[in-house]
C-alpha cells in the first residue's frame, strides 16, 4: 500500500512542523492550513486521503472544516488532533464527520498508525475518547415519556460486545491486543470500533450532546 | 450601621479605635469579616461606608443604607454629616490611615472647609431670619457635611474624588461648566416648576388645604427632585457598575497572569535546566499539562482540597500521585462518578497500591487506569504492559503488596484479580458492589 496523503491543518506552526518531520517518512505531507478558511479550499485542491485537523482553529471549531469538505468531498477522511480533551469539542468534531479522535502527546509511531486505520476506513479511538463514549451511551436514565423514542433504537445503544471493546480502548489496549483477549479477530474489532463510530455520529439522541455540555460544567 | 451614640462621641472628639460593639446586639448572629471596620471602596455608592460597615457585620449593603436613610429622615438630617465623618475617619480597605490624618495637615483645605462652612452659616443665619421653616433645621447639619466633604475632596484617595465630582456634577451644569442639552434643559425648566409649586404648596397656609399640605407638597418635591437627578443618578450607578467590570477583568488578568507565572513559567524553567534527563522532562511537562488542563476546561483549582469526595476526584489524584511520585505517565479515564463511601474508599486505596505497584516494578513506559461507575457496581482496572511477573514465584515483598490489596477487597466485599505472566505486563482487576443507596450520576 501506498503512503496515505496527508493535510495537516493546525494554527501552531511549531507543532506542524513538528508533525510533518516525525510523520515525513511514513506519510506523505501534501499541504497544511493554519485556519478553516485556506483549509477548506487547500483540501478541495489537494484531495488528500487524511486530514490530520486541530479540534481547535482561530476562525471556527475544527468542526467547520469537516462539515464544508464532506458536503462537496465525501471521500476525505478526518483524524481530529487535540490538545484540550473537552468532551463537548471531540464529540462536536466526531459527529460532524471525523473518523477518529488522538490527543496530541500520541506518540509518532501510534499517530502514524491511525492515520494509517483512517486513510483505510477505520475509526480510531483514543483511550479518552472510548470514555467519553462509555460514559455518554451509559445506561442513562429512561427518557420521560413525552420524549418520542429515537426512530432507530439501536443506534442510541451500544452492544455489550461494543461495550467490552470500548473498555479494554480506555484501558490502552492495542486492536491487536483486544482481538487476543476477546479471542476475535483483528478486523472484527476494527468492524466494532466502526459501528460505534457510527452511532456516534448518527445516533439522535440528545442526551449525547447534552451529556458533553454537562460534562464540561461538572 | 454603627449605634449613633457612637458617632456623636466621635464627632465631640472621642476618636480612638473603633469599638468591636456589635451594633444593635447582633453580632452574635452574624458573622462579618472580624477584620477591622474599613470602608469598602469597591462596592461604595458613595464613600464604601456603608458597604465596609455592611462586610465587618454581614449585613447586606443594601440594609446598612436603607437604615441609614432612615437615620437621616428621623433625626432631621444628621445622617448626612455622621456619613461624611465616617468617610473622613474610616480607612479604606487595604489601608491603616483614614483620610482625616491626611488633612490634618492640609492647611489649604482646612481654610477651604472653615470658608464653606462659615459661607454656608451666614446663608443659613439669613434665612433663618426669613424664616425658613423646617428646612433650615435639616440644613444646619450640612455645614459639618460641607466642611468635610471639602476636606475628603482635597485629601481623599482617586476614588472618593471621582465621587465628589458625580456627586457635585449638577453644581456644575448651575455654574455654567457644563452646557446642558435642549432635553435636560427642559427636564430641568419642569423639575423647576414642581419644585415650586410643591414649596409653594408647603408653605402656603390656606387653612381648607391644612391637612393636604404636607403630602401633596412633599410628592411634588421628590417628583421635582426625581425628574431634576434621577438622570445622573442613574449614570452614577452605570459608571460605578462599569468601573466593577473593569477592576473584575483587571483581577482576572492577575489571576491568570500569576498563574502562569508560578506554574507554567516555572516549570518550563525547570525543564530547561533538565533538559539532559528526559524521564525528568516528561515527568515534568506532564505535570504541568494535567495542571494547566484542569484549571483551563474543568475549572478546578489543582490545588483545590476535597477533591477526593468522588471516584472520579479519588482517581485524578492517585494519578497525580504516582507521576509526581514515580515519573511515570498515568493515563486515566473515569466513565460516570459517584461519591465514595467507606467501599469506595478502600478500591480506591487498593487501586492506588496497585497502582503504585506497577511504576514502581513493572518498568513499563505508562500505566492505564480505568475506572467504570456502574448501577451496581465500580470496577477500576489497572494495567501496564511491562514486564510482568510469574504469580508463583513472586519476591516475599510484593507479595505482601498484592495481599494487602486483596485483603482490603474482600474484607469490603469486593474482588481483586490479577491476570500476569512474565514478559506480559499485569492487570489488576478491583470489583466492589455499591452500597444498596447509590448515591450522585452514574
Amino acid at each position: 500500500m501506498s503512503m496515505p496523503r496527508v493535510v495537516l491543518v493546525d494554527d501552531h506552526g511549531l507543532f506542524r512542523s513538528g508533525v510533518r518531520a516525525e510523520l515525513g517518512r511514513q506519510v506523505e505531507v501534501v499541504g497544511e492550513a493554519d485556519d478553516v478558511q485556506p483549509a477548506i479550499d487547500l483540501i478541495g485542491e489537494l484531495l488528500p486521503d487524511v486530514v490530520l485537523l486541530d479540534v481547535h482553529l482561530p476562525g471556527g471549531g475544527g468542526q467547520a472544516v469537516v462539515q464544508a469538505v464532506k458536503a462537496s468531498h465525501p471521500e476525505v477522511r478526518f483524524l481530529a488532533l487535540s490538545a484540550s480533551d473537552a468532551p463537548e469539542d471531540v464529540i462536536a468534531v466526531i459527529r460532524a464527520g471525523a473518523r477518529g479522535y488522538v490527543t496530541k502527546t500520541i506518540s509518532t509511531a501510534e499517530l502514524a498508525d491511525a492515520v494509517r486505520r483512517v486513510a483505510a476506513g477505520d475509526a480510531v479511538f483514543s483511550h479518552r475518547l472510548a470514555g467519553f463514549v462509555l460514559d455518554a451511551f451509559a445506561a442513562a436514565p429512561e427518557a420521560p415519556s413525552d420524549v418520542k423514542p429515537s426512530f432507530d433504537s439501536e443506534l442510541d445503544q451500544l452492544t455489550s460486545r461494543e461495550r467490552e471493546v470500548l473498555r479494554l480502548i480506555a484501558q490502552g489496549y492495542t486492536y491487536k491486543e483486544i482481538a487476543k483477549e476477546l479471542f476475535i479477530s483483528t478486523k472484527t474489532v476494527e468492524s466494532h470500533v466502526s459501528s460505534v463510530l457510527r452511532k456516534l455520529q448518527l445516533s439522535t439522541r440528545h442526551q449525547l450532546t447534552r451529556w458533553a455540555a454537562e460534562r464540561r460544567l461538572a | 450601621m454603627e449605634h449613633p451614640d457612637r458617632w456623636h462621641r466621635d464627632q465631640l472628639g472621642h476618636r480612638g479605635p473603633f469599638g468591636r460593639h456589635g451594633p444593635f446586639g447582633l453580632r452574635e448572629r452574624r458573622s462579618g469579616h472580624g477584620g477591622p471596620l474599613r470602608r469598602e471602596p469597591a462596592d461604595r455608592l458613595g464613600g464604601g461606608v456603608a458597604a465596609g460597615i455592611a462586610a465587618w457585620r454581614g449585613f447586606s449593603p443594601t440594609t446598612v443604607r436603607i437604615v441609614f436613610v432612615l437615620v437621616t429622615l428621623v433625626s432631621a438630617g444628621w445622617g448626612v454629616p455622621l456619613y461624611v465623618l465616617a468617610w473622613l475617619f474610616i480607612p479604606a480597605t487595604g489601608t491603616d490611615a483614614n483620610i482625616f490624618s491626611k488633612a490634618r495637615t492640609d492647611a489649604g483645605g482646612i481654610r477651604l472647609a472653615v470658608g464653606l462652612a462659615s459661607l454656608l452659616i451666614f446663608v443659613l443665619l439669613v434665612a433663618g431670619a426669613l424664616n425658613g421653616g423646617w428646612f433650615i433645621s435639616w440644613a444646619w447639619p450640612q455645614v459639618f457635611s460641607v466642611a468635610g466633604l471639602a476636606l475628603i475632596w482635597r485629601n481623599g484617595a482617586e476614588e472618593d474624588q471621582a465621587t465628589l465630582r458625580h456627586l457635585l456634577e449638577p453644581l456644575g451644569v448651575a455654574t455654567g461648566d457644563v452646557r446642558p442639552t435642549r432635553r435636560s434643559a427642559l427636564r430641568l425648566v419642569i423639575a423647576g416648576a414642581l419644585m415650586a409649586g410643591g414649596l409653594g404648596w408647603l408653605f402656603s397656609a390656606h387653612a381648607s388645604l391644612a391637612l393636604l399640605r404636607p403630602l401633596g407638597g412633599v410628592l411634588l418635591v421628590i417628583a421635582a427632585i426625581v425628574l431634576a437627578l434621577g438622570p445622573w443618578w442613574l449614570r452614577i450607578a452605570r459608571d460605578l457598575a462599569l468601573e466593577r467590570q473593569a477592576k473584575a477583568r483587571a483581577e482576572e488578568r492577575v489571576d491568570i497572569a500569576a498563574r502562569v507565572h508560578d506554574s507554567v513559567l516555572q516549570t518550563l524553567a525547570l525543564i530547561q535546566r533538565r533538559a539532559d534527563d528526559p524521564q525528568k522532562v516528561i515527568q515534568l511537562a506532564r505535570m504541568q499539562e494535567r495542571e494547566l488542563r484542569s484549571w483551563l476546561f474543568e475549572g478546578r483549582d489543582p490545588d483545590e482540597a476535597g477533591e477526593e469526595l468522588t471516584v472520579a476526584g479519588g482517581v485524578r489524584k492517585i494519578q497525580q500521585d504516582v507521576e509526581a511520585r514515580y515519573g511515570v505517565p498515568v493515563e486515566a479515564v473515569t466513565v460516570g462518578d459517584c461519591d465514595l463511601d467507606d467501599n469506595l474508599t478502600a478500591l480506591l486505596a487498593a487501586a492506588g497500591e496497585a497502582t503504585v505497584n506497577a511504576a514502581k516494578w513493572s518498568g513499563a513506559g505508562v500505566i492505564s487506569l480505568f475506572a467504570e461507575v456502574e448501577p451496581g457496581e465500580v470496577s477500576i482496572v489497572v494495567r501496564d504492559r511491562g514486564k510482568g511477573f510469574d504469580p508463583e514465584a513472586v519476591p516475599e515483598d510484593r507479595k505482601g503488596l498484592a495481599e494487602s490489596v486483596h485483603g482490603r477487597m474482600t474484607r469490603r466485599g469486593g474482588t481483586a484479580t490479577v491476570t500476569t505472566a512474565p514478559g506480559e505486563g499485569t492487570k489488576v482487576t478491583l470489583k466492589m458492589p455499591r452500597s444498596s443507596l447509590p448515591a450522585g450520576r452514574t
